[in-house]
């Protein structure tokens, strides 16, 4: 049934094993799909070398640098893919960066260029990749985005990440409007909190770990694989009715109004 | 776990995560000066100590951990 063969996926935003799109990557690999992988230079080729080892299991055919910051090489990111594989049919990102002094302490407090900083990363790159994408998708496609809860409701210590979210939410609808005549579909995962090199920067990770361990309904977190196999989901055709949509991987907690945990003593 | 168990688990996860020589990872290492490890480094390596050793370093008990030692130590503490 679930079937990516023949499909190429461009997946963003894998920086180690414990990246919820190293989980995409694996099960979009898993279902069949051609994989092409983009990670973030640095100066000294250091994260290069661990994504490349990392992902070496996946065959990419494709692995190219880009900084979403970096207007040009967004453009290089996709010219290369249109040079080597001629069409694309999924794009993941999994992008997001805020100060770290920025995901703690009070809202209220949050620097202009630090909000600057996480809306640019976190919410604009997925318009632009978007953009850059879209004569790609020759044959109909799926744009995949990662969020939190944290966009809708409010968390402690997410502050300017939610800000960012809320406004990637309202991108994949945007996008999902413009693109939909083309079969392209734009569709969010809102995963729970899961431990990752990005979600680490979050004060207090480990207590919403625990809290979401505690209340949601399954009565445990996610992991990276179950983020995959919703996203190889949202990837394949057997999802083809959909776009414009959130869809929670949270082992339930977005229903609960108000946890037990208190009421149990 | 003994002492040396634990160092020499913490010494592989280093040797693996920080790419260095195991004959550098010695207990009064200090994993920025005498490593090199910088602050994505520094994260990955807490993440991969709590998977290895089933425990919890919050972040102001990482921000205490700078030398093997520390880690030998807290980890101890935390396990017994």
């Amino acid at each position: 049934m679930l079937d990516l063969s023949g499909k190429n996926a461009l997946v963003t935003g894998i920086a180690n094993d414990k990246s919820i799109a190293w989980g995409i990557a694996q099960q979009l690999h898993a279902a069949g799909a051609n994989i092409g992988v983009t990670y973030l230079p640095d100066e000294t080729g250091k994260m290069e070398r661990k994504v490349r080892d990392l992902t070496a299991s996946l065959n990419p055919s494709l692995f190219v640098p880009c900084n979403v910051q970096n207007d040009e090489q967004v453009q290089e990111t996709f010219k290369t893919v249109g040079e080597k594989w001629g069409k694309l049919d999924i794009l993941i990102h999994c992008l997001a960066f805020a100060n770290r002094d920025d995901l703690k302490g009070d809202f209220s407090a949050t620097s202009r260029s630090g909000f600057a900083l996480a809306m640019d990363v976190s919410a604009y790159s997925l318009i632009t990749m978007a953009g850059a994408a879209k004569p790609l998708f020759t044959d109909g496609g799926s744009i995949i985005t990662l969020t939190y809860l944290g966009g809708v409701k409010v968390i402690p210590n997410y502050n300017v990440m939610g800000i960012a979210k809320a406004a990637l939410e309202m991108n994949v609808r945007y996008l999902a409007h413009e693109m939909g005549p083309n079969g392209v579909r734009v569709n969010a995962i809102s995963a729970g909190p899961i431990r990752t090199l990005a979600s680490s920067a979050v004060g207090g990770i480990l207590d919403m770990l625990h809290h979401v361990e505690d209340s949601a309904p399954l009565r445990r977190s996610v992991s990276q694989k179950e983020v995959g196999n919703t996203a190889a989901f949202l990837a394949s055709d057997l999802s083809s009715g959909m776009t414009g949509q959130v869809l929670y991987v949270d082992a339930g907690y977005e229903i609960m109004g108000m946890t037990d945990t208190r009421v149990k003593g | 776990m003994t002492d040396e168990q634990i160092f020499d688990k913490v010494k592989s996860i280093v040797v693996d995560q920080l790419s260095v020589e195991a004959d550098k990872v010695v207990p009064s290492a200090n994993f920025q000066n005498d490593l090199g490890a910088d602050s994505l480094d520094t994260v990955e390596l807490v993440m991969a100590l709590e998977e290895e050793f089933d425990v919890e370093i919050p972040d102001e008990a990482a921000e205490t951990i700078t030398t093997i030692q520390a880690a030998v130590d807290f980890i101890k503490a935390k396990s017994a």
